[in-house]
């Protein structure tokens, strides 16, 4: 009984203390997620108050954490929205894909990390964090401005290609070689078009039986099936985190809607106790040789996603400020990268990878909102409309070209 | 002549309409999933950031999509005026001590009268197109006649009636 103690103390310290960090980033419009990573570090193994009894049910909440964010990132989009931007919006989300996960993958090869590594980091630095961005489009009140679609775009076609991306991890990561990995991919592909198929066809009989009039009953059967699909994927080395992703694309219409209501303070719930988790797994003492790297691919993969949005935006014929904007708002990592790296942690491939990836998301996702500000300020307007005013000028003359 | 109003899919958010003005203005509505809308106006330097983003509540919307239909109807019959030389639209009010508070269009018998029709009546924000001869009038309704000066007069004198004219 002595060890339950000590866990509801060391659980409910644990959340009071994160309730206030959040408090506290809120008020200074710093995303919590950057908070609860520093406070894994502080509370795992090397930290400064390291939690004995707790460890395996934070573990547990953890694994139900990353299934909670994923079916929510699911019941956001529709199947229809899906397939919709796959048409549009799939040029620039090629273009995204290689723009940044090849300095990723370039950067574990040239430390010499192997292939495996190389392929996690490429998704660490590939996907940025549609949680972050959306929150900072709506605070900075660029949800009506006509390069938010594009932005959207680009991540929605990064969430859906987290659907075959992370099969694919999964089945590396276990050691079955590229072949291996090739077929999983083969298998998350049938599942996806399968899946979008009968959300497109029979969305609405899947909907249907689930009540959306009971809320207690909403609530235990939609968790109850994403836990169920997200086990069968995990066993069927699909990635849990696809099977609940999956789920939450199938769900549509006023299930969908009612079920991201009430899933949402669960979801905050788990997901915290997800990013605390991987910060337990990094020893604070590991982080300080990989910080200068940390930064320096911080600093190239964000400069990629300018250039992302800027060319994005560019071909929705959006003028130059729209498309810097774009391309500042799409800096931020977050919840998928520290996703991505929990997979390599739970196999460990790599010592160095879980304390890089850190590293890696502290810097993009506090820098990343507050450079995403920078066009609302009057020096930087006032630089990019000399600097249009110059081409305008130019333009005319310019037949050297 | 018919404006053009675009809709764009904002995923994950809901869907944005917008419209642009033969000033070259935009204004745009975005409509979020969970029922939230906001009145967006776009900057004229750079069109595609938006300048102001104003949160409507439900009643918000509809207020604001009334006046907008109420004036357009009245535009409407402005331009019904220019149309037909000689014919006049007025809006008259019915004084609050009007014989015809609390009675039906059709006591007025003002058609039969004057020759004027009452086509619609404003009522608080409402406008209410064609009334019919049972339509019962309510203090501070105000009538929209069209018809010729001395018709106009007419009618302003008979709703000027007072109770146990």
């Amino acid at each position: 009984m002595h060890d339950t103690t000590i866990l509801l103390i060391e659980v409910g310290a644990l959340l009071f203390a994160l309730g206030m960090l959040g408090r506290l980033g809120r008020r200074v419009g710093l995303s919590p997620i950057p908070l609860y990573l520093l406070a894994g570090l502080v509370f795992g193994h090397g930290g400064v108050v390291p939690l004995s009894a707790s460890e395996e049910f934070i573990r547990v909440g953890a694994e139900i954490g990353v299934v909670l964010l994923l079916v929510m990132l699911g019941l956001e989009y529709s199947a229809d929205e899906l397939v919709g931007n796959l048409r549009s919006g799939l040029l620039a989300g090629t273009l995204d894909a290689v723009l940044n996960a090849v300095p990723g993958a370039a950067f574990a090869l040239l430390l010499g990390w192997g292939f495996e590594a190389a392929l996690v980091l490429a998704g660490i630095t590939w996907v940025s964090s549609s949680g972050v961005i959306a929150k900072v489009l709506g605070d900075l009140g660029r949800l009506g401005n006509r390069e938010t679609p594009v932005v959207l775009s680009v991540l929605v076609i990064e969430d859906l290609a987290m659907a075959f991306y992370l099969p694919l991890v999964t089945a590396v990561l276990a050691g079955v070689g590229f072949l291996g990995g090739l077929q999983a991919l083969a298998v998350a592909l049938l599942t996806v078009a399968a899946v979008l198929v009968v959300a497109l066809r029979y969305g609405r009989a899947i909907s249907a039986f689930m009540s959306v009039k009971d809320a207690e009953a909403l609530l235990l059967s939609v968790l109850g099936l994403t836990l169920f699909v997200a086990g069968v994927a995990a066993e069927l080395k699909v990635s849990a985190a696809v099977g609940a992703f999956l789920v939450g694309i199938a769900l549509s219409g006023p299930v969908a809607h009612h079920a991201t209501q009430i899933l949402s303070p669960l979801r905050d719930l788990f997901a915290a106790v997800f990013f605390v988790f991987f910060g337990l797994s990094t020893d604070p003492a590991d982080m300080p040789p990989v910080l200068l790297p940390a930064l320096g691919l911080a600093v190239l993969t964000m400069a990629t996603k300018v250039v992302t949005g800027y060319v994005a935006a560019r071909r929705g014929a959006i003028a130059l400020p729209g498309r810097l904007r774009a391309g500042l708002a799409l800096m931020p990592r977050g919840e998928f990268s520290v996703v991505i790296a929990g997979l390599a942690v739970a196999s460990g491939v790599e010592p160095e990878l879980a304390p890089l990836a850190t590293a890696y998301v502290l810097i993009t996702v506090v820098s990343g909102p507050m450079l995403a500000r920078l066009p609302d300020y009057a020096w930087f307007r006032r630089m990019v409309r000399r600097r249009m005013a110059v081409r305008q000028a130019v333009q005319p003359i310019g037949s050297g070209d | 002549m018919r404006a053009r109003v675009e809709q764009t899919p904002l995923p994950g958010i809901g869907v944005r309409h917008d419209l642009i003005t033969s000033s070259g203005r935009t204004v745009g509505v975005v409509s979020h999933r969970n029922g939230r809308r906001d009145l967006v106006l776009y900057d004229v330097d750079d069109p595609d950031s938006s300048l102001a983003s104003i949160p409507l509540t439900d009643d918000e919307a509809e207020a604001l999509a009334d006046v907008l239909g109420a004036s357009l109807m009245l535009g409407q019959l402005a331009g019904l005026r220019q149309q037909a030389a000689g014919l006049l639209t007025e809006q008259i009010a019915i004084p609050a001590g009007s014989a015809f508070v609390g009675r039906r269009l059709g006591d007025t018998r003002a058609r039969t009268r004057t020759g004027a029709s009452i086509v619609a009546v404003l009522r608080d924000r409402d406008v209410i197109a064609s009334p019919g001869p049972s339509f019962p009038f309510e203090a501070g309704d105000v009538v929209v006649v069209v018809g010729t000066r001395r018709g106009l007069d007419g009618v302003t004198a008979i709703l000027a009636g007072e109770a146990g004219d």
